[in-house]
């Protein structure tokens, strides 16, 4: 596949504000020891893709530290590998760009010198393992202008606010765009990965440009549907949209389903790729009682576990109790507290004797680096 | 960056390690698992990076592929340079003089060459296959602040045990006065760690002197040493103190094993910031099933345990099912351990399978010795292995 790779680091970032302060949308932790762009990046790794860039906007340092050189993805390379794309203005601007268009105005120089021919662009909180050979695969076969990646599922609210609705005829040629979709109920909606000719995906950059327009899925999509042969992409697996802090829990919860670990982690030859950290493998004492849980390396389990997302580096401490919960790297817990639906960030210290809880529709959050 | 190099190391990587028996049967003993993510090799080599010592010969020898594999470019170890690195030295076919290494100082004989190349000013010699974290660079300043010959690290050992090593006695300004390996009456209770500094002027003049000799069974500890001892060259002990653990025979890889486990485990692998690199971290997080029972462990990436596991070492990818009890044992990468399987006292090799309702070993209060079961043996329903037992063929 003739193809470059670029991954918007900053779309959504008002998804989960709690998590964002201080990161992008992409390094947000996931599953256990993985953070949101890996599964984007190992996707197109994958389906050997081997230059990528990165769009980012800000508070992007975290990003930067998890990507390196990108030698985790086997992206440190002489031809193409990876690509930081901080932002870039014109002349005078002052702002940071504030759209999927705009962003891609910026890196106009990166698509206009690159020399594949296709460019397939991916957010970076697609949690999903997917084929993207595939997926080209169709949008040749089917000679589109652009592939629009899909997926037709029950839209629930917060999660409606926050994708793209399309409607499709029966040759799947895309009829209508609806950003956000707005209504809850069964609805395709974009899973924000898509497949277009790097000519093409110029030209329509620079023109919307001129026209001042603002929105790549309503102007570039929308107003060119009787023009151009877009076209949608049933991905027909699991995938994950992050809308809001009760569905980051309930997602990192999903991994504790064998069926959703397996579909994710175990597909032959589609590992996914993260930054290694050399952790010791995790310790269990004679205190340790774990249950139906996901535990990352390098953390020291003293006490009960049930139910959660355990990420690396973390220490429960004896008599101590987390259940239906995700607790970030390098969080202690102190002994005989309690936690029940929490989300803590990174380095969280929680000592003695604590007792927290949040609900399911509503966890419990603690900033990164809380002491409490 | 290109600089003159202090000091560059040579580890001895190339020994059959005979005494693990099924374990090293493919694979040399640095090769063999550890700790669960490990492999032997990974603490000489991870102590060489953390002690800033960033040019590294591999000598090896017995089954070396995966080991070669395994070390690629170093770079796990951060031992992938512009100038220096990590480099595998194996036997080679030459015009003259050459032939598979004949001792430790032949295998360094031979690659003089290599360290001419770096002309470094010491060079560290170093075996592959003891569990421990040292900071080699200690011993360096120790070494060059001495303006020794040799510095030898050792390590103080139970009386006990003494006659199991090389015992240096040394006067009280760690000048070593005498040399006895494995002697019957010890006379001290140091014991030399097979670590050593060589100034490289030295050691080059040791190594072409004992080629020369046709008597000379081309070892270190055996004949430079003494050698060296009987000219009266200037030979430092170090003196290290710290967990130190050669995992030569079945019952010490074990023990060595065990060693990180516990409240407070004798090795702790997470203190401190030493750490230890590998290769091969592609797992996802381990998932632990509603059925599971874990005590005293300690268990890899990518695991999907849903049975009772105790006192034991996990390696990665291991399924151990409902029902399946895995105690005082040691799992490698890629076992299955099927419902209702017992394992006990046990080390089994890399993508074994224990097929349903099967025993392997007994309990090691009761038992002869440990059970091991070589790579990929698969374990039929219901099949009792006895403890002891090495087990190399499927049953």
């Amino acid at each position: 596949m003739n193809a470059v790779g670029i991954i918007f680091s900053n779309m959504h970032d008002n998804n989960v504000p709690e998590l964002t302060r201080s990161r992008t949308m992409a390094s947000v932790p996931f599953g256990g020891r993985y953070r949101m762009i890996d599964f984007a990046l190992s996707n197109m790794v994958n389906s050997h893709i081997s230059k990528v860039g990165v769009i980012t906007r800000n508070n992007y340092q975290s990003l930067m530290d998890h990507l390196g050189s990108g030698k985790d993805w086997d992206l440190a390379r002489k031809n193409g590998g990876l690509i930081i794309l901080p932002p870039f203005g014109d002349e005078g601007s002052t702002t940071l760009y504030k759209s999927r268009l705009e962003a891609l105005k910026g890196v106009s120089a990166f698509i206009d010198r690159s020399t594949e021919e296709y460019v397939i662009l991916s957010d970076s909180d697609n949690i999903c393992n997917i084929d993207i050979e595939k997926i080209f695969k169709y949008h040749m076969d089917n000679q589109a202008d652009i592939t629009v990646v899909c997926k037709t599922d029950n839209i629930e609210d917060g999660t409606c606010r926050v994708v793209t609705g399309y409607k499709c005829d029966k040759n799947n040629c895309i009829t209508d765009v609806c950003s956000p979709l707005g209504a809850v109920g069964k609805a395709t909606v974009g899973i924000n990965l898509y497949v277009i000719k790097r000519t093409l995906l110029a030209s329509l950059i620079r023109d919307a440009a001129a026209r001042g327009e603002s929105s790549f899925e309503l102007d570039i999509i929308g107003k060119n549907l009787d023009k151009l042969k877009i076209i949608a992409y049933e991905h027909d697996g699991v995938f994950f949209i992050i809308s809001n802090m009760q569905k980051y829990l309930e997602c990192n919860l999903a991994m504790l389903d064998k069926k959703v670990r397996d579909e994710l982690f175990n597909l032959p030859y589609r590992a996914i790729y993260t930054k290694v950290k050399d952790s010791p493998p995790t310790r269990y004492t004679n205190n340790a009682k774990v249950i139906n849980s996901f535990i990352a390396d390098g953390c020291e389990i003293d006490g009960m576990v049930e139910n959660s997302i355990i990420f690396r580096d973390v220490k429960i401490s004896k008599g101590s109790e987390v259940r239906n919960s995700v607790i970030m790297q390098n969080t202690y817990i102190g002994s005989n507290s309690s936690l029940n639906y929490c989300v803590t960030d990174k380095n969280v210290v929680v000592r003695s004797g604590r007792t927290l809880s949040g609900c399911e529709i509503q966890p419990y959050f603690l900033i990164k680096n809380s002491l409490l | 960056m290109i600089y003159k190099k202090e000091c560059l190391a040579m580890l001895l990587a190339g020994g059959q390690g005979s005494r693990l028996y099924a374990l090293t049967n493919k694979i040399a003993k640095p090769a063999v698992p550890f700790g669960g993510k490990y492999r032997i090799i990974d603490f000489t080599l991870s102590n060489c990076i953390n002690s800033q010592i960033d040019t590294v010969g591999v000598l090896t020898q017995y089954q070396p592929l995966l080991l070669n594999e395994y070390i690629g470019n170093g770079q796990p170890w951060d031992l992938d340079r512009l100038y220096g690195g990590a480099f595998i030295l194996q036997p080679y076919q030459a015009k003259e003089s050459s032939d598979w290494y004949s001792g430790t100082a032949n295998a360094i004989y031979q690659n003089l060459h290599f360290i001419d190349r770096y002309n470094p000013n010491n060079v560290l010699i170093l075996s592959g296959d003891h569990i421990y974290k040292m900071d080699y660079s200690k011993m360096l300043a120790f070494h060059n602040n001495s303006k020794a010959d040799i510095t030898i690290a050792v390590i103080d050992v139970q009386p006990s045990e003494a006659s199991r090593f090389g015992i240096m006695t040394v006067d009280n300004q760690n000048n070593i006065t005498q040399f006895a390996e494995k002697p019957k009456n010890p006379t001290s209770t140091l014991a030399s760690m097979g670590i050593y500094i060589f100034n490289a002027q030295v050691l080059r003049k040791y190594l072409k002197e004992d080629e020369e000799n046709p008597t000379s069974t081309k070892d270190f500890g055996k004949d430079i040493i003494p050698k060296m001892l009987k000219d009266k060259a200037v030979m430092k002990a170090y003196p290290f103190s710290g967990y130190w653990k050669d995992v030569g025979t079945l019952d010490s890889l074990w023990e060595a094993n065990m060693d990180l486990l516990g409240d407070k485990p004798a090795f702790d692998l997470s203190e401190g910031s030493w750490k230890i690199h590998s290769r091969n971290q592609l797992q996802p997080p381990q998932s632990i099933g509603g059925n599971a029972t874990i005590k005293n462990a300690l268990i890899s990436g990518g695991c999907e345990i849903d049975g009772e596991v105790y006192s034991s070492i996990i390696g990665n990818d291991v399924i151990i099912k409902k029902g399946a009890v895995v105690r005082d044992s040691i799992l490698f990468d890629g076992v299955v351990v099927e419902s209702d399987a017992v394992v006990e006292y046990s080390i089994i090799d890399e993508n074994v399978t224990v097929s349903n309702k099967a025993k392997v070993g007994e309990a090691k209060t009761s038992a002869k010795g440990i059970t091991v079961v070589g790579r990929g043996i698969q374990i039929g329903a219901k099949t009792v292995i006895k403890a002891g037992s090495i087990v190399e063929k499927d049953m």
